[in-house]
């Protein structure tokens, strides 16, 4: 009963989210606002209740899995990316590695500007 | 006779989603097996793996994709709940990352301008048709907002859905490797790249070395996912797309 609980939740919140998001013509996808919503919620609170954490564990704890089926769609997609397999691999595999190496440095150059001197530590890196 | 009969249950089962529901759980539960035999190199991703073996398999058995998805819808659906799901790690990590609020902005949106510029400006300067170029635009962002997305600028939705798990496996793969590289220690700094650049596929990598690393990367992911949402039309509006 208590997965069962956490799941139901999980999945109301999703659909007060896509409809909030068709109603009001959002440009943001209806899981993402209902995940800000279930924040706000949580925060509200002040705490989280152990069906919808055992839900949120066994979801996340796999989430690798969730992507699976979208990647096989690949097979359907062999003629175009084979037709133009030169541009979709070198900028999918440069951008991403651009991005990942920016933000970092961003993030980290960033943090450490507005660090508060009493900071906990794990930004001495270097 | 026996053949008849088996080729009876093969035309009842592929037109059941049963099969493609299972197949798509056995795949996954062999390729995590094998990751966990490599001692989780990220070389060893399980989505690799398990997306290799099923296109090998619905090959061999001459199955259509879309026959495969009947079953694999099951296992898509649940990437809606698992967005909001987010959620959890997001407020139990909150007090850490109200003092990062800042940095994490700023981080955050460079990172979706660089991801959505780079893909179109690499995709261009190789010679990749529009319709490449704005299917590669959202790919940092997770798969059910990217293909919205590619939907409204002229991309293909389900080749975008490929891309982004294309995307999801480099930077899982490569993350840990280039954090090493810069030599960056801070959980939430890696998290926070990882969630902008590869979205849940970093995420699920993330949660794997940290649940600290995790957090903010499922936070960056969510984020970056509206950020994504309100960036990228306008980049590709003004860059000026014919």
């Amino acid at each position: 009963m208590n997965f069962l609980n956490g799941m139901t939740l999980l999945l109301v919140y999703q659909l007060v989210g896509e409809i909030t998001v068709r109603l009001l013509v959002l440009p943001i996808p209806g899981p993402v606002l209902g995940m800000v919503m279930l924040f706000l919620t949580l925060m509200i609170r002040g705490n989280t209740p152990e069906p919808l954490q055992n839900a949120s564990t066994a979801l996340l704890s796999h989430l690798s899995l969730l992507f699976v089926p979208a990647g096989v769609g690949m097979m359907a997609h062999f003629g175009r990316i084979a037709d133009e397999w030169v541009p979709i691999t070198l900028a999918l595999f440069f951008s991403t590695v651009i991005t990942m190496v920016a933000t970092a440095g961003i993030m980290q150059v960033t943090s450490r500007w507005f660090a508060r001197p009493e900071h906990e530590g794990g930004q001495r890196d270097e | 006779m026996n053949e008849p009969a088996i080729r009876d249950i093969w035309v009842y089962l592929s037109a059941s989603p049963l099969l493609g529901l299972t197949i798509t759980l056995v795949a996954y539960g062999l390729a995590y097996r094998l990751y966990l035999k490599s001692n989780s190199s990220p070389l060893a991703n399980p989505v690799v793996t398990s997306v290799a073996m099923l296109i090998a398999l619905l090959l061999i058995t001459g199955t259509s994709y879309e026959e495969y998805f009947e079953g694999g819808q099951f296992v898509h659906f649940l990437l809606g709940p698992a967005t909001v799901a987010l959620a959890v790690p997001l407020y139990q990590q909150f007090s850490r990352l109200r003092q990062l609020w800042l940095p994490v902005t700023i981080s955050l949106v460079c990172g979706v301008v660089i991801a959505a510029g780079s893909s179109i400006g690499l995709a261009w300067l190789l010679g990749g048709s529009t319709e490449i170029q704005m299917s590669l635009a959202p790919k940092s962002a997770t798969a059910p907002v990217a293909m919205g997305i590619s939907e409204t600028i002229g991309g293909i939705p389900s080749l975008t859905a490929v891309l982004v798990v294309a995307t999801g496996i480099v930077g899982a793969v490569l993350g840990t490797k280039l954090f090493e590289w810069m030599r960056i220690t801070d959980d939430s700094v890696k998290g926070i790249a990882m969630g902008v650049a590869a979205h849940g596929i970093g995420t699920a990598r993330a949660f794997q070395v940290s649940s600290q690393m995790g957090a903010f990367s499922g936070l960056a992911m969510a984020l970056s996912a509206f950020a994504t949402a309100l960036i990228v039309p306008w980049l590709v509006d003004l860059i000026g797309i014919q």
